[in-house]
This record gives structure tokens, C-alpha cells and sequence, in this order.
């Protein structure tokens, strides 16, 4: 295998980002290949690596269009940018004169095929190619049915992705999200670009707040099908679904602890909505936060040593942060009087929440070493933001265009897409970490 | 489909606790779909076929070398049937709120006399009241306001004699709005708390 050089790789991003910097924000017209997976990416980052991808040798017998599930995947992560195809006829086998894709801008590039074999399955092969340094980066071969030819797809990406940055992709990781259609709420685990959606579960009464545990195998939500929010644990593969919280008054917001082992969720046992401690093995809740206030929308810290959560206890909605065990709470938000739906980093950097700025309510960023907030959106009904496995990405829900929609968007807000999904209401989206 | 019996036996030791309602699963069927195959994605070395320079690679490696199933499809569908009761039709069952408030208005007072006593009469009864808010604002945070309102309903049914075992105080948040539509008119209509019977 070949080596590879990754601060190569970040001088050249570097050199790459002060080349780009002038462009001024803009929005890019829906283009034919992304069309057809209805992913719209507007804007152009700050920092990109131009890149190319070849169609598929043999991609036609199968029902997918690899190279545009790749290009996509790469592009909505706000760090690559597409450079279209100087050359044809290429696959992974191939050991392509570089020269051409130089003179395009290409810095990498992706070639392969699809196989169909005997039984009925593809082979889908792969190479990356780094173009300035003419080295092969690597290739691999995925045997796979029908069904899973769009993970394969996203691999690849996550290969490329991977090479390229040095941090692990999210391409072949799920997201979970809620629609409405009608009075019937269904809850959908997809792949991370919205598609491939799959039913988890279809109620007559609403479901909302799901959230993954830890290896992600599990969802834990909030049902209202008893007519009463109630907290379940749902194991996707089969489906079989365990209580959670059930106690007198309203069970909301659950979320996992990073070991898995227990749950913080918002009970009113009191009365008034507060937050507690719930084991996964439904052991008795300890109760976290001791107000008249309304204390919810608890989550842990990634390192599981302290639990952000909003509170009216200063008079208005605000996000706090206090020990995982209760006690010592901190303020962390001071602008404006409505501040929710706080969403850790995996890597511990960032919070992101929703803001109510002259009424409009728009996805905000908090830098927790230095406190500095952001406006990350320029839309006004933005819902419940979920972090990328790898941080480097947020989706959360929103309404584009009159429609309600789920967005991802790169930290700095440079590249936005709208995710694909059913149609509908859709809304309640939470990103599933990374796959074992 | 599972029997009840076999929900019950899937569900923890909440479900024995007093505070678990078996009437609230009595009338919901869970259907559980066939569990769609897990096709786990195995990554094998790429072949050298064309004898170029390409190099031979190994499996596993950080293309993510994922063999578990979870990542492919492995979703298995669930689905909840509703269920309704009937409520008594004489009575008035909704209080109407102000915008960010929880006070009851006067103009209720009728309304939750007339259930008080309806409660007395028949001490099998059970009366759930539901709290809701408009559609403004975050669903989690706006179930914690409606469970608010509920509250504000319960403490009112209290001192009119209603014994806490026959309500209980829960919220839907902004998720069953009795209007659609996104003005004053829709949003007034939407913050209330509705008694009803179970």
C-alpha cells in the first residue's frame, strides 16, 4: 500500500484556502447529477479540496449511481469541491495520465467499477489517485447486494474523505428523524445523506426527541401513543422496544450517557418538568436539578462529566451546564431571552443551540473554550441540532422555501445542504455516531 | 404481532412499578415487521487484473473496515394502533391560556366546577389533563410549558375537592395543535389544556 504524506496534504490545503477566500458567499444552481439524489448544496467554503470522480466503469447494470453518491457525499461536507471529469474510461485497474486532471484543478481523484457477479451481487471496486504527487492512495472492493450498493458508495467517501483530511468520515454512518404525513408519525433511521430512509416506527400519536445510544444500535425517543409522553429504548435491527420512563406526568428528552449506561431525561414527577438520572436497566431515578423552575432538554458532556440543559430559572430560557451528578451549574448563554436545544461536539469544542434573534429562531455556535457565539443560519424556524460523529458537521431541521426540511450544514455555515427524505413534515433529526 | 403477554415480558421492572398504567398499552397492538436481513459490507483485497503498478490492498483498513451489520439496512419496522375513549358529552373540556401564561382565567372556573363534580360522582373515573402550547418555540422546551399549564389545571382541580389518584397532569407541547395555521388566532386556540377522560 501506498504511503501517504498527510501534512503534504494540509500545506496544500492551506495554500488552497488562501487561493479561495475571495470567493464571496453564493448559491449553487442545483446541478442534473445532484438532482437526482435532491441534495442542494449552496455556498462554497472557505477551505476546499477540488477533486474529481469518474462515472463507474459498468455502472449502468446497477441501480445507483456510485460516482454520484461520492461526489455528493464529499461536496455536502463543505470540504471538497467538484472538478468535472477531463477524462473518461477509467476504472480502478486503470493507472490514469494524471497530467490532464492537473491542468483541471483535480488534487485527487476517484476511479472504479461495478461488477455484477454470479450470485446475483456487485463488486464495487475503487482507487484514489492523488493527482499533484501522481500517487495511488489506495483502493478496496466492495462485494455487495442490491440493497447496500449506496454503502458502498459511501465508503468510498469516507475513504476519500478520510485520505484527504486526515479525520474520519460520516458518510456510511445513519441519521434518525420524524415525519408527518397526515395524522400518521413515522420514525425514520437513513443513511447520513437522508436516503435509503427505513421505518423504525408508525404511530397515530406524535413521536418526537430521539437520540442514539452509543454504538448505535439503539434509539432512545419519546412516544406519545399512550397518550402521554413516554420514554422508550428501541433496538433498530429487531425492532423490539423497551420502556424507558414511564411515570406520572410527562417523560421527555432523553439522552444516553456516552458509557450507555444510563439515561438523562425530563421527568415531572414534581410538577413542574425536571431533570433525572435514569438507568437503562429502568432502575429508580435519581433526580438531577432541585427547582420550581422548568430545567430540560438534559445531555452529557462527550467526556460524560458534566450535563448541559435549558432552564428558566433567570427569568427566561438559557442554557446552564452543572456536575453529571447535579450541583455547580454555570451559565453559558447571555444574548437574547431564548436559548435551547443544546448539542455538544463529540469532540467536546463546540455547543450548538437555537437562538431567538428579533423572533426568528436560528442555529447558533458556541466555542466553549473561548465563549464566542455565532450565527451559523440565516433562516428563522431552525429545530434541534445534531452533531456529526466527527464534529465537523450539524444537521438540524428547518423550513427552506415554505417547506419543513432538515439541513446539514459545515461549522462555519459556508455550505448548506437540504437532505432528502420523505415528504412531509419531517423534523426530530438526530445523527447516529460512528459504526462498529 | 405479540400478545400483551409477551410485551410484558420485554418491558423492565418499570412496568411492575405503581406508576406504570397498563391501560395505556391495553390498546395499542404492536405489529413487529419482519426484521430486514443484516448484509454486513466485507472489504477484500483488490485483485491486480490489468498487471499495472497497482498495488494490492489489504481488508479492514481505514476505509472504516466495518464488517458488523448494523451500518446496511438491519431496521426492523414497528407500528402503534391508537385507541380513543369516549368522553362525556355534556361537559365543556378545554381552558384557554394567554400568551406565556399559566394563570386560569375566571371565565373557566365553570368549566372545571362542572368536572370536579363530574370526578365526585363517579370516583372511577380518571381524567387526564393534557397541556399545550402554540407552535412557537423549540418541542421539547414547549412540552415543559404545557406540562406547566396541566399543572396550573391539576392545583385548580385540587382545591376543588378532586383526589390526585383520579388525574394526572401531562403535556403535549406544541404537538397536537386543535388549529392549524400560524397567526394570533391559530396560536390562541393552541395554548389550553384539554380534560379528558380515560
Amino acid at each position: 500500500m501506498t504511503r501517504f504524506d498527510p501534512k503534504a496534504q494540509t500545506r496544500r490545503r492551506q495554500l488552497l484556502g488562501a487561493a479561495v477566500a475571495s470567493i464571496p458567499l453564493m448559491v449553487w444552481p442545483a446541478r442534473d447529477a445532484l438532482a437526482q439524489f435532491r441534495v442542494e448544496v449552496s455556498g462554497v467554503g472557505l477551505t476546499q479540496f477540488p477533486f474529481s470522480v469518474v462515472g463507474f466503469r459498468g455502472n449502468d447494470a446497477a441501480s445507483e449511481d456510485i460516482a454520484a453518491i461520492v461526489r455528493a457525499d464529499l461536496e455536502r461536507s463543505g470540504q471538497f469541491r467538484f472538478v468535472p471529469a477531463a477524462t473518461g474510461g477509467l476504472d480502478e485497474t486503470s493507472r490514469p495520465d494524471l497530467a490532464p486532471w492537473r491542468d483541471k484543478g483535480a488534487d485527487s481523484l476517484v476511479t472504479g467499477s461495478v461488477t455484477r457477479l454470479a450470485d446475483g451481487r456487485f463488486d464495487v471496486r475503487f482507487r484514489l489517485w492523488d493527482v499533484v504527487r501522481g500517487q495511488d492512495l489506495g483502493g478496496l472492493s466492495y462485494p455487495v447486494t442490491q440493497q447496500t450498493l449506496r454503502l458502498a458508495a459511501h465508503r468510498i467517501a469516507d475513504y476519500a474523505y478520510e485520505k484527504l483530511t486526515g479525520e474520519k468520515g460520516v458518510f456510511s454512518t445513519r441519521i434518525a428523524y420524524v415525519t408527518k404525513a397526515g395524522t400518521r408519525y413515522t420514525l425514520w433511521v437513513a443513511d447520513a445523506d437522508g436516503e435509503g430512509a427505513r421505518s423504525a416506527l408508525s404511530s397515530p400519536e406524535p413521536i418526537i426527541s430521539p437520540n442514539w445510544a452509543p454504538g448505535g444500535a439503539q434509539l432512545a425517543y419519546v412516544s406519545f401513543e399512550a397518550r402521554k409522553p413516554v420514554i422508550y429504548a428501541h433496538d433498530v435491527a429487531s425492532g423490539k422496544r423497551r420502556l424507558l420512563a414511564n411515570f406520572r406526568g410527562s417523560n421527555s428528552a432523553p439522552a444516553w450517557s456516552p458509557d450507555g449506561r444510563q439515561l438523562v431525561a425530563t421527568l415531572s414527577l414534581s410538577g413542574n418538568a425536571q431533570i433525572y438520572l435514569v438507568g437503562a436497566d429502568g432502575a429508580e431515578p435519581k433526580r438531577l436539578t432541585q427547582t420550581s423552575s422548568i430545567d430540560t432538554e438534559p445531555v452529557f458532556s462527550p467526556d460524560g462529566k458534566s450535563i448541559y440543559f435549558v432552564s428558566d430559572r433567570g427569568g427566561s430560557p438559557q442554557i446552564y451546564r452543572m456536575d453529571a451528578g447535579g450541583g455547580n451549574v454555570k451559565r453559558l448563554t447571555f444574548n437574547g431571552n431564548y436559548n435551547i436545544s443544546p448539542a455538544p461536539s463529540p469532540d467536546g469544542r463546540w455547543l450548538a443551540f437555537i437562538s431567538r434573534v428579533n423572533g426568528a429562531f436560528r442555529l447558533h455556535l458556541l466555542e466553549l473554550s473561548t465563549g464566542t457565539v455565532s450565527a451559523i443560519s440565516e433562516t428563522s424556524a431552525d429545530e434541534r441540532p445534531s452533531f456529526a460523529p466527527n464534529s465537523r458537521m450539524i444537521i438540524y431541521a428547518t423550513r427552506d422555501k415554505g417547506q419543513d426540511a432538515l439541513m446539514t450544514t459545515s461549522l462555519d455555515g459556508r455550505i448548506k445542504s437540504r437532505l432528502a427524505g420523505a415528504q412531509g413534515d419531517i423534523r426530530e433529526p438526530a445523527w447516529g455516531p460512528f459504526q462498529r | 404481532m405479540l400478545s400483551l403477554c409477551q410485551i410484558k415480558t420485554c418491558l423492565p421492572a418499570i412496568l411492575r412499578s405503581r406508576e406504570f398504567k397498563l391501560r395505556a398499552l391495553l390498546g395499542a397492538s404492536v405489529l413487529a415487521l419482519a426484521a430486514c436481513t443484516n448484509v454486513p459490507l466485507e472489504e477484500v483485497a483488490v485483485q491486480d487484473r490489468a498487471g499495472t503498478s497497482v498495488s494490492t490492498l489489504q481488508p479492514g483498513n481505514a476505509a472504516g473496515g466495518s464488517t458488523s451489520g448494523a451500518a446496511g439496512g438491519g431496521v426492523a419496522g414497528v407500528e402503534v394502533a391508537g385507541s380513543d375513549k369516549a368522553q362525556p358529552g355534556a361537559l365543556n373540556r378545554v381552558v384557554f391560556f394567554d400568551f406565556d401564561s399559566f394563570e386560569i382565567r375566571p371565565e373557566f372556573a365553570s368549566v372545571l366546577e362542572a368536572n370536579a363534580k363530574y370526578l365526585a360522582a363517579d370516583g372511577s373515573r380518571r381524567l387526564a389533563l393534557e397541556g399545550h402550547t402554540d407552535e412557537r418555540g423549540g418541542r421539547e422546551y414547549n412540552l415543559a410549558l404545557g406540562q406547566k399549564r396541566a399543572e396550573a389545571v391539576r392545583r385548580a382541580m385540587s382545591l376543588l375537592g378532586v383526589r390526585d389518584a383520579q388525574m394526572e397532569a401531562v403535556s403535549f407541547g406544541e404537538e397536537k395543535p386543535s388549529l392549524g395555521g400560524f397567526d394570533e388566532a391559530a396560536f390562541a386556540k393552541n395554548r389550553r389544556v384539554e380534560l379528558t377522560y380515560r
